[in-house]
């Protein structure tokens, strides 16, 4: 199980972080970013990913 | 021992590379070479969040280290100063030789800069480093007089942060236009409407010719011959790659380094080196999603994207299917965030498809009858849906 943290006072809504792991991240029908709190070890490569890709780089995982 | 695989460039495009090495199973030795002192970290945020920040520090822009790269090698504080490829070797400044097994290029830019007679150096600005940032933070304080020369991006988004910041702001350019190449005539108006709006003053079809001041900058003269006082004067005027130090190989370093489909260096017969690799705003590569002409692209998701090739095709042994990466782009100026897919700078023409200027919109950016790219402010669904059209 990995922990997933988005600093919200830095995430922008701009979603490129939903291309990488969609089973995380989603935009909702407001634009607005939500994501789920943890996920599975299957889960960690594609979170990285959008750890990777964010431009605020607000995306955190906490180990 | 076999010999390591070195990165030369030690930012994000360096830090990417060596991270796809591991993820795609190189399990040999990794070595990382850059000039700056500081440890990779995210340049972006340094004309706008970092700029802004009552404390600038490489802790608030350092990207996370993960456990699968803790045994690369750092070298900090080097510059590599001449590659033979022909013996695949590097030298640094201070004559230190590195063999390579493979050469991953990742040297980025630098700020272009103008020579004025009067060479004065106080006051006066670059933003491409934290420590360029934290020279110039220290001096935007409430209700300095700020000259930012260059309206691309890095420009005006410094702009809006120095106004954030209580300062009095003018933006001089030689363009109609701010951000015009990156955003077409219809979307750059609305977006220097809203910087005049939050207070930020342009000075279009101008330069800045020469300085006045003594020991610092206390006004610039411009090219009509008026004098525009200011106590901090930024140059954001764009970029060159930092490729002399693979000068005298047999390589293409024009514009940048020159490279293939597989993102390899081209030799002047128009082979390739099999061993030696560009990643970032450095290269020159072909994108078919495009056309074939290689270009610089300064994007920066194109760092990760070509790292994330580079570490497959060496860690595989095997090229595999050739690079064609999506651009895209954001920027934030003031409560403005721009998102963009495409090579929006190959259009000819554009227009608004949602919403309206004045507010969230988007627009589709066209070459010939070619979609080429889009950009919206707000309305994110909508412009990410645009991605798709890029995808093979």
């Amino acid at each position: 199980m990995i922990k997933i943290n988005v600093d919200m006072n830095k995430c922008q809504h701009y979603g490129m972080c939903v291309f990488e792991a969609p089973a995380v991240f989603k935009l909702n029908s407001d634009d607005k970013l939500e994501y789920t709190a943890t996920a599975d070890d299957s889960e960690r490569a594609n979170v990285e990913a959008a750890v990777d890709v964010c431009p605020m780089q607000a995306i955190f995982i906490v180990d | 021992m076999s010999k390591p695989v070195v990165i030369v460039g030690a930012s994000m495009g360096g830090l990417r590379s060596a991270e796809a090495l591991r993820r795609f199973g190189y399990t040999g030795a990794i070595t990382v070479i850059g000039d700056e002192n500081w440890a990779p970290y995210n340049r972006p945020p340094l004309s706008k969040e970092v700029l802004a920040g009552e404390v600038v520090s490489h802790e608030t822009v350092a990207f996370p280290q993960r456990a699968a790269t803790s045994d690369v090698g750092w070298v900090l504080g080097h510059r590599v100063v001449s590659a033979d490829l022909e013996h695949s070797t590097v030298t640094t400044d201070e004559g230190e030789i590195f063999e390579y097994s493979n050469l991953i290029v990742a040297t980025g830019l630098r700020p272009k800069r103008q020579i004025y007679d009067n060479n004065i150096h106080a006051g006066r600005h670059i933003i491409r480093t934290l420590d360029d940032a934290m020279s110039l933070r220290a001096e935007l304080v409430p209700g300095a007089r700020v000259v930012v020369l260059g309206a691309g991006f890095i420009g005006c988004e410094t702009a809006a942060t120095a106004r954030k910041l209580g300062c009095e702001v003018t933006v001089v350019a030689p363009g109609t236009v701010p951000m015009l190449r990156p955003l077409g005539e219809e979307l750059a108006s609305e977006l220097q409407r809203r910087q005049e709006a939050e207070g930020v003053k342009f000075l279009l079809k101008r330069t800045v010719s020469d300085l006045v001041g003594e020991s610092r900058v206390k006004a610039v003269t411009l090219d009509d011959g008026t004098e525009l006082e200011c106590d901090v004067f930024i140059e954001a005027i764009g970029s060159h790659p930092n490729t002399e130090w693979l000068e005298g190989n047999d390589i293409d370093i024009s514009d940048g380094l020159l490279c293939d489909h597989n993102l390899r260096a081209v030799k002047a017969t128009g082979d390739s080196w099999n061993n030696v690799w560009g990643v970032g705003d450095v290269v020159r590569f072909p994108n078919p999603i495009f056309d074939d002409v290689p270009r610089r692209v300064e994007h920066w998701n194109i760092p990760s994207e070509c790292a994330k090739y580079v570490g497959n095709a060496i860690a595989t042994g095997e090229p595999g299917e050739i690079f064609k990466p999506i651009p895209s782009f954001w920027s934030d100026q003031f409560d403005v965030h721009i998102l963009a897919f495409g090579l929006l700078a190959l259009a000819d023409s554009s227009k608004l498809v949602q919403g309206t200027i004045d507010n969230d919109c988007v627009f589709e950016y066209y070459r010939g009858d070619q979609l080429v790219g889009a950009a919206g402010i707000g309305l994110r669904s909508v412009v990410q849906g645009y991605r798709k059209n890029f995808e093979s």
